[in-house]
């Protein structure tokens, strides 16, 4: 055993020796190397850690949201249709919601207005999310002004601001009475922004989805089952243009490393011709290369995923806060809950460790089984 | 010291971080399991159904409340128009077929 560790340091020492000399090449394609795999790893990471954090925070998501259409367009929906909904059996609860957008011209942002059913604000004061209070510079005891619907300019005071923990579906939020809600939208008493259900068996969600629909053609019925199915499909990595837009510098790194890999140069054909002739075995020469594969593929795998890691998990996935924050004035800061699927990273090791390593074997199996006096010529 | 032991150490190295990154989400996923209960319990009371990922529209901002084919609706040669709508897949509801044809 022992001499058949030495024999591998021996040959290790070898492999590094001889990637040393091609310095250049060698540096270059692991600096690649490890920059692909930083990047895929860090779409990974990301992207399972939001789709995981979202299906567990969206759990408590209404049962059952239904929306009136008119015109293909959401429209309010009359607070009759709540009687015409309890009549139907298996529903526990309805209730109005009311929410909506507000433009805010000073900043250019969006923002997220809701009456909080549970938690009645008294007219007149607000409670805001760190994002708004960071787009106008406002803190608690501050008042802001909102433009009604009419022309009117409104007052509002900070009562509280959401803690910056939530930020991950608070940022843009702002919480506002009933009152001053349909002060501010014009909102008749009458309606509301879209009708929440509750239904006591689970199970029977879809019937009583169905018998909604039934009852109420002009509306449309959004289950919770099919929120979350919506955030599975949300930053799928597998779709969308930027892993179209990433896939062609992948398939460039796949030729540059194929290339590399497979296509032996005259001057390593002449270091398998060497060590032939001086006694090498083929078995020894295709060590050595796997050994090489094996040095330039672990390191930067290695490397890259540990990266990926700090990347995401410890500064916030800066690089791909560019593409993330999009055209958008407003944008959470959160720290995203580390949920790491070690399935995932032992597929990316897969996907790029062996088939690099397998690519340098065979033209050195070729190389070593030809002739050594025909190599060297 | 041999070049082979530096490339030994270096790995060495590398897997111990590995093992570190698992035992860190771990021990992460277990402090911060009371900031997600935390939101959960205010997207109950607020009766929230999306993240805040996207501010730039309101169906960007409203994933799951956001028609299909939303962008289309501004006119009808209008292309998707925010950076963030290239980073979602379709949702799964276009997908679904209700009858088949032949």
């Amino acid at each position: 055993m022992r001499s058949w560790i030495e024999r591998q340091r021996n040959i290790i020492d070898f492999t590094l020796c001889s990637l040393l000399r091609r310095k250049g090449k060698n540096v270059l394609l692991m600096l690649v190397y490890t920059l692909v795999v930083f990047v895929l790893a860090s779409v990974m990471f990301f992207t399972h850690a939001i789709r995981k954090e979202a299906s567990m925070v969206l759990k408590e998501a209404p049962e059952m949201v239904v929306q009136r259409l008119v015109a293909g367009r959401h429209e309010l929906i009359p607070l009759s249709y709540i009687d015409e909904i309890k009549q139907i059996r298996g529903v526990s609860f309805v209730k109005g919601r009311l929410w909506g957008y507000y433009y805010d011209p000073v900043t250019g942002a969006n923002y997220t207005l809701i009456v909080a059913a549970d938690d009645q604000l008294s007219p007149g004061r607000i409670t805001v999310g760190q994002g708004v209070s960071r787009a106008r510079l406002v803190v608690e005891g501050d008042t802001m002004e909102f433009r009604a619907h009419d022309g009117a300019i409104i007052e509002l005071e900070i009562g509280k601001t959401i803690s910056s923990e939530s930020e991950l579906i608070s940022s843009d939020l702002i919480l506002i009475s009933d009152d001053d809600f349909r002060r501010l939208f014009g909102t008749p008493r009458s309606c509301a922004t879209d009708i929440v259900v509750g239904v006591r068996n689970p199970k029977e969600i879809p019937t009583v989805a169905l018998k909604i629909a039934q009852l109420l053609p002009d509306t449309r019925q959004i289950l919770r089952d099919e929120i979350s199915r919506t955030y599975d499909a949300v930053f799928n990595w597998r779709g969308g243009i930027m892993i179209l837009i990433f896939s062609g510098a992948l398939l460039a790194f796949i030729i540059f490393a194929w290339d590399k890999a497979s296509g032996l140069g005259p001057e390593e054909r002449r270091e398998i011709g060497i060590l032939k002739a001086i006694g090498w075995e083929t078995s020894d020469v295709i060590l050595m290369k796997l050994w090489e594969g094996m040095i330039v593929s672990l390191s930067s795998f290695s490397l890259a995923v540990i990266l990926a890691y700090l990347h995401v998990f410890f500064f916030s996935a800066r690089v791909f806060a560019p593409v993330l924050k999009g055209w958008a004035v407003l944008y959470p800061e959160f720290k995203l809950v580390p949920f790491v699927d070690a399935s995932q990273v032992v597929a990316l090791f897969f996907l790029s460790v062996v088939p690099y390593t397998v690519a340098t074997i065979i033209p050195a199996w070729r190389a070593a089984t030809v002739d050594p006096d025909s190599i060297m010529r | 010291m041999r070049k082979s032991s530096l490339f030994l150490i270096y790995i060495a190295i590398n897997i111990i971080f590995f093992f570190l990154i698992f035992a860190h989400a771990s021990y992460r996923r277990n402090a911060d399991m009371q900031l997600v209960a935390k939101n959960m319990e205010m997207a109950r009371k607020l009766e929230l159904t999306d993240l805040c990922l996207f501010t730039e529209a309101s169906y960007i901002r409203h994933l799951s409340q956001a028609d299909v084919h939303t962008p289309f609706q501004d006119y009808p040669m209008s292309v998707e128009h925010f950076p963030s709508g290239s980073l979602l897949g379709p949702p799964p509801t276009i997908k679904k077929i209700n009858a088949k044809l032949d």
